[in-house]
């Protein structure tokens, strides 16, 4: 890892890379997560999930299932006339369980309680559904032809969390949600225009392969509900459960142990409304544990098809991009809204552009729920705004990175009007990914390099608390509503609160992701973490120290003398009090605390939005192999701008894995669905990458102390994935002379475009 | 239900005698029956490693490894590497290097790394990297696992290199 720091230093322990504290119960098998959290009583679940795409459920028999020995509770829909069956927090559209029609293979039908989870397999067969099939639709393109079968009969309700545009009608039935970012005379900029662009692009439906599957586990007492869940938004599962149960906030208490993994495809409810309902039919503790073939059928990542052209003048300055998005939402809403509103605004990429008009529609098809996944609309669109910066420099006769400094945004330069100014330095970045891949240096024949960029308005919402306690002994708890998904907000987030305290780090005890002993956080995605929930615990420390100040001047400098702060605490005359001696003081005994508040909204340093843009900045080599169409990636350059490491270990490891989970997307990740079923809905047939798929990887960390976060700090984690599948292609390109516009680049698809470019000669 | 067979496995250096079901895979046991949670299951198919323990010292998938056959056998999990609490050297090396994030693989992967070394004490990148190809990550890209196993070979007491 090369670091490139020009920021101040911060109070340490911040920017060390320090120990994870996750370490030793993960090397010695003692981490809990969901699926190891026991409850006295507990039973377990299984689930019959439906065999057709898209069906009207006629009956179910359930009797021969009821009577199987060690059953506890056999559910449909029709066993739950209490519960608010639908939910969804962007379209009310989702039921926990099928209502009188089933969407997509795999839907959940029926819910079985049992003794334990093989007796609960075997009654799941001794149901009996009659279903009746209805045509069906898995493809965009057809799903928005006139005479396509129609997914959901009328719109669901539109909630708070929507994300796109209310006021614009639905084209079509099977459109789900539509966004549009738009500025300047677009017309006008492709008239006045030297060189118009114009391509397709896809990108593939993906699975997220979190290797835990989804989980939950939830219980009843005196009519308050407590789920255990692998979430990472705990507090937006709490808002669903509390709606599906008609339970005040305060009654539903989502608690998530450590989670194995989440890349986004455990944002927002899954499992959980689900696992609640059969709880309460059985009256007793419930697990639901799922497979990955199960996980697969439950969210996958947006497929997207964007139609992309730009404008640029003669020097290879861009006038003018138009889009559209079209993105495969599956057949619930999930977060896809909010994914296709993130499409929309990062289409453009970061250039500075005079005119923008991009629409994107999310789509239903008789398909797997879409949901949030890592990158989050970025990599699907940054494929087509990177591949035409290519070929736009290769048709005027510029270096790729000739023709990107020229476009790229400046430092504080809004990408668009209401937004906030890049927080980057775009031109310093690509300059050290050159340097770090080898731009310059002679290439072998077959090998191609390519560097690409990408920024994304990211953070989510500034909608975040925190608690900070300072204890008779000075020791300190952290109280924050972020969850460990394994991105180290567990040791980042302590190490934050230490430096801002001026306490050991290990005096500092952090709690996390319980609605029902931590305050408020909105959500653990888009990278916001370190750098919002940062700012709420640095606010929540500052808040604490001001009271202890005062505590001293009132319990210790009782002769009017004068209280200095220092680190660790405060001196008074010549005598250095820390922090717990001044509890200690004010209280009168050995014992009391001080308890800090940290708020973030939309306020002050938070006001603009986003909160943060996440900078991609990859480089690649690549070689083709013209026999087998196989490309192979030699180096991979990653450039992680994120603002101040807190932690520069774990910035590199977020951002090497990031790299690698774009790798597997641009060249194998792809879920096919053929006669309405997935072919390849395991992990046998869906190959992720593997030790062998390594390339030799340069890392570059960034500090120039330009975010928003405390010391700089702005998110990463997500950059480094965004502009993986673009840089590939356009090395694929380079060293083959075939420009690759639908990923992924398998080497069929690679051979074919071989063939065809020699065909053409 | 199925008649119930008697087995005595030797579980990190503890001998236990138990009455399971022939179907019971040795995860289900380590899992269910002894408590031995840091035995992750994922795939369930033999395909990412993560409930990967060792019988005999050899690597396998205790999710479709049938209990019964390791009547008689020795299994070491996650749980045994640590001895008279002190970390196994792979363990250490792991926090160490930041070869792990949500932490999933890791028992797996640990137990794999165990293997590799056990087999050779100081391996060469390509067989640290070849030997773990059947172990997934989704979080770390791989580079920081094959970093620490390297590392820990050098720090087990033996003058090897990193190789790195």
């Amino acid at each position: 890892m090369k670091r490139i720091t020009t920021r101040p230093a911060p109070p340490a322990p911040i920017g060390e890379s320090v120990p994870r504290r996750d370490g030793p119960a993960k090397v010695t098998g003692s981490a809990t997560y969901t699926v190891d959290v026991g409850l006295p009583g507990m039973a377990h679940a299984q689930v019959l999930r439906s065999p057709y795409p898209h069906a009207q459920i006629r009956s179910i028999d359930t009797r021969a299932a009821r009577l199987h020995p060690g059953v506890i509770a056999v559910v449909t829909a029709d066993d739950l006339p209490d519960v608010n069956l639908i939910y969804g927090h962007a379209v009310a559209d989702h039921p926990l369980i099928a209502t009188g029609k089933v969407r997509f293979v795999g839907e959940p039908v029926v819910g079985i309680v049992a003794e334990d989870r093989v007796t609960a397999a075997e009654a799941v067969q001794l149901v009996t559904v009659d279903y009746e099939p209805l045509p069906f639709v898995t493809s965009v393109d057809v799903a928005l032809t006139g005479d396509a079968p129609v997914i959901h009969d009328a719109p669901g309700e539109q909630r708070s969390h929507r994300g796109f545009e209310e006021d614009i009608e639905r084209a079509h039935p099977n459109v789900c949600s539509h966004a549009r970012q738009a500025w300047g005379d677009i017309d006008a900029a492709f008239e006045g225009a030297h060189l118009v662009l114009e391509g397709e692009y896809r990108y593939p439906m993906c699975y997220a392969y979190a290797m835990e599957p989804y989980t939950a586990v939830a219980t009843w007492n005196e009519g308050a509900l407590t789920v255990w869940s692998s979430a990472q938004h705990p507090y937006m599962v709490r808002a669903d459960l509390a709606q599906c149960f008609g339970l005040p906030l305060g009654a539903v208490r989502v608690q998530v142990p450590y989670v194995g993994g989440g890349y986004g495809s455990k944002s927002y409810t899954k499992i959980e409304p689900l696992t609640a309902a059969l709880a309460l039919r059985a009256g007793r503790p419930v697990r639901l544990a799922l497979t990955v073939e199960e996980a697969i059928l439950t969210t996958r990542g947006d497929a997207a098809t964007v139609r992309l052209r730009s404008a640029f003048d003669a020097h290879g300055h861009l006038l003018g991009r138009e889009g559209t998005i079209l993105l495969d939402t599956g057949a619930y809403a999930e977060n896809s809204p909010l994914v296709g509103r993130k499409a929309a605004n990062r289409l453009g990429g970061p250039y500075r552009i005079p005119a923008l008009r991009v629409d994107c529609s999310t789509v239903y098809t008789n398909t797997a729920p879409a949901s949030s996944f890592r990158g989050f609309g970025a990599p699907q669109v940054t494929l087509a705004g990177e591949s035409q910066m290519d070929e736009a420099a290769e048709r005027l006769g510029l270096d790729p990175l000739e023709i990107r400094r020229r476009n790229v945004l400046d430092p504080g330069e809004r990408p668009w009007p209401k937004a906030r100014g890049i927080d980057a330095d775009l031109k310093a970045d690509l300059e050290l990914a050159a340097e770090a891949l080898g731009w310059s240096e002679p290439l072998q024949a077959g090998h191609g390099r390519a560097i690409c960029l990408s920024a994304s308005d990211a953070g989510s919402e500034p909608i975040t608390t925190a608690l900070l306690r300072v204890h008779a002994d000075g020791s300190v708890t952290v109280m924050a509503g972020s969850t460990e998904i394994g991105q180290g907000s567990s040791t980042v987030l302590p190490q934050i609160a230490a430096g801002e305290m001026g306490v050991p780090l290990d005096r500092v005890h952090l709690l996390q992701s319980d609605t029902g002993s931590v305050s408020y956080d909105r959500s653990t995605g888009a990278s916001r973490t370190t750098t919002l929930m940062g700012l709420a615990i640095q606010a929540a420390a500052r808040d604490a120290r001001a009271q202890l100040v005062a505590w001293a001047d009132e319990a210790i400098a009782t002769d009017g003398e004068e209280v200095v702060e220092e680190p660790g605490g405060v001196r008074v005359g010549r005598r250095s009090y820390d922090w717990g001696a001044i509890v200690r003081a004010w209280f009168s005994a050995d014992a009391g605390e001080v308890i800090g508040r940290g708020y973030l909204r939309r306020s002050g340093a938070t006001a603009e939005m986003p909160p943060f843009w996440e900078i991609g900045c990859v480089g690649v080599e690549v070689r083709v192999d013209e026999e087998t169409g196989e490309i192979d990636v030699v180096r991979l350059v990653t450039v992680g701008d994120v603002g101040a490491a807190i932690n520069p270990q774990l910035v590199e490891s977020q951002d090497i894995g990031a790299a690698m989970m774009g790798l597997g997307m641009a060249t194998r990740e792809e879920l096919i669905y053929d006669n309405g079923s997935l072919l390849n809905g395991n992990l046998f047939d869906y190959r992720v990458p593997r030790t062998t798929d390594l390339p030799e990887l340069r890392t570059v960390v960034v500090e120039r102390g330009d975010g928003v976060g405390v010391y700089g700090a702005k998110g990463g984690g997500e950059g480094s994935l965004n502009p993986v599948a673009a840089a590939i292609a356009n090395a694929t390109y380079r060293a083959a002379g075939i420009r690759l516009r639908e990923a992924p680049f398998t080497p069929e698809r690679v051979w074919q475009a071989l063939r065809e470019r020699d065909a053409g000669r | 239900m199925h008649e119930a067979v008697e087995v005595r496995l030797t579980v990190n250096d503890e001998t236990r005698a138990l009455r399971i079901e022939p179907r019971e895979t040795l995860a289900d046991v380590l899992r269910d029956r002894l408590s031995l949670t840091g035995t992750k299951v994922s795939c369930d198919a033999q395909v990412c490693g993560a409930c990967t323990v060792l019988v005999d010292g050899l690597a396998v998938s205790s999710c479709t490894f049938l209990a019964a056959d390791a009547d008689g056998r020795s299994v070491r999990t996650v749980e045994g590497l640590a001895s008279g609490g002190r970390l196994s050297p792979v363990q250490q090396a792991f926090i160490d290097y930041a070869a792990f994030q949500c932490g999933f693989c890791t028992p797996g992967m640990l137990m794999a790394a165990t293997a590799i070394l056990e087999e050779h004490p100081r391996p060469t990148r390509e067989q640290v990297v070849r030997g773990l190809e059947g172990n997934l990550c989704r979080c770390t890209g791989y580079d920081p696992i094959i970093v620490a196993v390297l590392a820990a070979a050098v720090s087990d007491g033996s003058d090897g290199e990193a190789g790195s």
